[in-house]
């Protein structure tokens, strides 16, 4: 049974309509005790066939190219560019609920429709120059998730030192406690400094500049 | 499995509020009160623009409404969409991620951004709504988000089987004890007097097996190590102190006033709340409130739309006459 209604379906291809590039979208799943990559591929086939700009690829944790990718848990979705370039930008968990809204963002980001942002705050993004990670934890439910998500991947799409993934809690559970989240969405950098929020951008790159 | 799509991604896309030009009206919120104060003010065909820190406001945290006119059940996130669309047929400015720190009354009104920017007005309308309370207890920041939250729908489901305390008794402490009851193991509702909640909602709690409802008991700290592991209530019937243990607590004590922008230059009542006359005027000429910021009994998505309505028709008489 389809996941997404028709009248939904509508709407994401009037938005796909501004793709420019491709973008090649990469599922990655694994064999045993994984209960939501059936319906993770499910639910991201139903998207990427919205639009010839999309491709997509289901591969096996154990593949190469998953560890090229760096891929650490499954189910996770990379968005890769045109060129099959990495942008760092990743989902671990199924984005549904109101992540759907972050991974069409992030579609459209890749593709080069992405909201261009002011000279300031491009000048500081483009300053990042050690390794960034930053993960934010999700829950399906959180209506402020998707903006979190969505600044996280921007950064790091424009600054290669910058990764980003979205992480849900309740699919990723033990990885959710052990950074202690029990409040979302919970920005996380380089395993150490916080954010509780969807926070401006402003307060991301603040909290980059502080990383030792 | 279901989603909850938002296709107004393009918000960082839309048109933006510019500096050096001198609106009609500036709208201070996006939520209810500000996008209907937007569509009305459009509508009489004056140059408007919005500045919010998110569009949709507080619905964005209630899941379902059903109390919205024209509408039997719709998702918070659904029904705050179909308003922004609406706006957005516009062509209405709306400037997001910016929050006002300070507005002044000189020649025109100025709204000053914490990005810096300082916009110009001549009429402005506050419909900044309102932010949860807090209970106000020793432990209540330090477990902010260590089992501490304010948001239901966004960490509720981090305590499947868990045991979580609701804290309050009105018709949003109620709802959330509910729902709550579908994903914990045990809720303990705590509130201070008595419910204040609508019957059908208490109908629905009181047929729950897994909640546990202390009434007339005040809470008076959070406590806990790394998370917070129980809370301390006084027993208002036996005037003693009980401990009550959960994994986490949900505080849903109501809401106050988000006035801190006006830095006093508007009249506030005792509740904090803005004060307005029957057209929405406050103390200063121009200068409009709408919605939960403004004085006024009840808190709901309509009134709070009815609300800026008004406010928009005000600010477009104001200009009419020539008043600025
Ligand atoms: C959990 C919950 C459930 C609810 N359920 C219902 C329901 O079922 N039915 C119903 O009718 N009502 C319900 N309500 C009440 C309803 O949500 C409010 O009455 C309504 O949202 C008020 O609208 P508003 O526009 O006045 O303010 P808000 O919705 O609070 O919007 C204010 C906006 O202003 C912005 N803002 C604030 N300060 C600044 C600043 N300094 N600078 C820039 N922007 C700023 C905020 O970002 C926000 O977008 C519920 C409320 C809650 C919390």
């Amino acid at each position: 049974m389809a996941m997404i209604d028709d009248n939904s379906k509508t709407q994401i291809k009037n938005v796909f309509g501004q793709m420019k590039e491709t973008v090649n979208v990469i599922i990655v799943t694994k064999k045993e005790h994984c209960d939501t990559c059936e319906d993770t591929v499910n639910f991201i086939t139903e998207i990427t066939d919205l639009s010839e700009k999309l491709t997509l690829e289901v591969i096996n944790e154990t593949d190469d190219k998953a560890k090229t990718l760096n891929v650490e848990m499954a189910p996770a979705i990379i968005l890769l560019g045109a060129d099959g370039k990495d942008y760092g930008i990743k989902f671990y968990g199924i984005p549904a609920g109101h992540e759907i809204n972050s991974f069409i963002m992030g579609i459209l980001e890749v593709s080069g429709t992405g909201e261009t942002l002011s000279d300031n705050l491009m000048k500081r993004i483009n300053g990042i120059s050690k390794p960034v990670d930053i993960k934010v934890f999700v829950t399906l439910g959180c209506p402020h998730c998707p903006g979190a998500v969505a600044k996280a991947h921007k950064i790091a799409l424009l600054n290669e030192n910058v990764h980003a993934e979205m992480i849900e809690a309740n699919i990723f559970g033990e990885v959710a406690q052990k950074y202690n989240v029990s409040s979302v969405p919970k920005i996380v950098f380089n395993d150490g400094s916080e954010l509780i929020g969807d926070q401006p951008i402003e307060a991301f790159l603040s909290t980059i500049e502080t990383l030792s | 499995m279901g989603f909850e799509l938002n296709l107004n991604l393009g918000t960082a896309k839309s048109r933006k509020v510019e500096t050096g030009i001198i609106y009609d009206t500036l709208i201070v919120g996006g939520g209810p009160a500000g996008l209907n104060a937007a569509l009305y003010a459009k509508r009489k065909g004056l140059n408007v623009g919005v500045i919010t820190e998110k569009v949709g406001g507080q619905v964005l945290n209630t899941y379902l409404v059903e109390n919205y006119l024209g509408y039997k059940s719709i998702t918070g996130e659904e029904l705050m969409a179909k308003f922004e669309e609406h706006v957005k047929e516009y062509d209405v400015p709306v400037t997001t991620e910016e929050k006002v720190v300070r507005i002044l009354n000189n020649e025109y009104k100025e709204i000053h951004t914490s990005n810096g920017n300082v916009y110009l007005a001549k009429t402005v309308i506050l419909a900044s709504g309102t932010i949860p309370r807090m209970l106000d207890v020793p432990g209540e920041k330090e477990f902010y988000s260590k089992g501490v939250s304010y948001c239901a729908i966004c960490d509720g489901s981090l305590y499947q089987q868990g045991v979580v305390i609701v804290a309050g008794g009105g018709n949003s402490a109620v709802g959330t004890a509910i729902d709550m009851a579908r994903i914990a193991k045990k809720v303990k509702l705590v509130h201070r007097s008595e419910f204040r909640a609508d019957k059908i909602l208490l109908d629905k709690l009181y047929a729950l097996t897994n909640v546990e409802i202390f009434l007339q008991t005040k809470i008076e700290e959070i406590q806990g190590k790394s998370r917070m592991t129980n809370i301390v209530a006084l027993d208002k019937k036996t005037n003693k102190h009980i401990v009550i243990e959960a994994e986490g607590i949900f505080i849903e004590i109501g809401h106050i006033p988000k006035t801190e922008c006006l830095h006093g230059m508007i009249d506030l009542d005792d509740k904090g709340e803005i004060i307005v006359n029957s057209k929405a005027e406050t103390n200063i000429p121009g200068i409009y409130a709408a919605g939960d910021v403004a004085q006024g009994e009840y808190k709901q998505i309509i009134i709070s739309a009815a609300e800026g309505a008004k406010a928009a028709l005000s600010a477009n008489e104001y200009i009419n006459e020539g008043k600025h």
